[in-house]
């Protein structure tokens, strides 16, 4: 995949796990390079507001840092609560599912 | 309203209760028959409060029940802490509103995901906060 990393969320994450793999990641971007960042939460039954609002700061850090971020995968009950509990996610570009995600990620980076 | 099955109660001390809240919220809902939309609505309202009595109240505990309202099955869910309390409970319940830095969704946005929402609080009093969804 030489220019992207590719992230798996495959469980339901506590807090502290949440800002760890946000941790974790941002230091992998600079450590690869890398041009883009791909999540897929298609494992995720939920996604509240503290798993939001990491998903904004990867999106953020990683732009810092020259990559783009796309999440993928979400599931639509996730989405209809995440809308209603008042979170749109401003920043984060997302895609149906990963090879979709990826082909946004490759035109964005070429 | 009746409670239909016994009360479960957890505790709420640590970042990882959070998760053992939703799961077992999940798992009741699951049990009563919730959609998967209405499984996940209650299932997140649960994740934010758990959080907040955590994060705000210092901790607490969270209770968990199946309740009836003539033929209707519901989960009723109640927070509570001896914590600090809230001093503007109309501040408190505004979106964006967070004095730990953080989206200040989680008392409004619970609110709107529930059929019910009821908080009681003062200062130094603690807090207290009950939801009810029905199917």
């Amino acid at each position: 995949m030489g220019r992207f990393l590719l992230v798996s969320i495959q469980l339901d994450m506590h807090d502290r796990l949440a800002l760890q793999l946000q941790d974790d990641l941002t230091t992998r971007i600079a450590e690869t390079g890398a041009q883009g960042v791909l999540i897929d939460i298609s494992a995720l039954e939920m996604v509240d507001s503290f798993i939001g609002r990491m998903l904004g700061n990867i999106a953020a850090m990683s732009s810092v840092l020259d990559a783009r971020t796309v999440v993928v995968g979400m599931r639509p009950a996730v989405a209809i609560t995440l809308v209603e509990l008042g979170m749109s996610l401003p920043g984060v570009r997302t895609a149906l599912d990963v090879e979709k995600g990826m082909e946004l990620l490759t035109a964005a980076v070429i | 309203m009746n409670v239909a099955a016994a009360a479960a109660t957890f505790p709420l001390t640590a970042p990882e209760h959070i998760v053992i809240v939703r799961q077992a919220v999940r798992q009741r809902a699951v049990e009563i028959g919730f959609s998967l939309v209405e499984q996940t609505k209650i299932v997140t309202a649960a994740s934010e409060l758990a959080r907040n009595t955590i994060l705000h109240g210092g901790g607490g505990r969270a209770c968990i029940e199946v309740v009836l309202n003539g033929s209707r099955r519901g989960l009723r869910l109640t927070f509570e802490d001896e914590g600090a309390g809230i001093a503007d409970l109309a501040l408190a319940m505004k979106d964006g509103f967070s004095t730990v830095g953080g989206l200040g969704l989680g008392l409004s946005g619970a609110r709107r995901l529930s059929s019910e929402f009821n908080i009681q609080s003062a200062p130094g009093k603690g807090t207290r906060v009950e939801i009810a969804r029905w199917k």
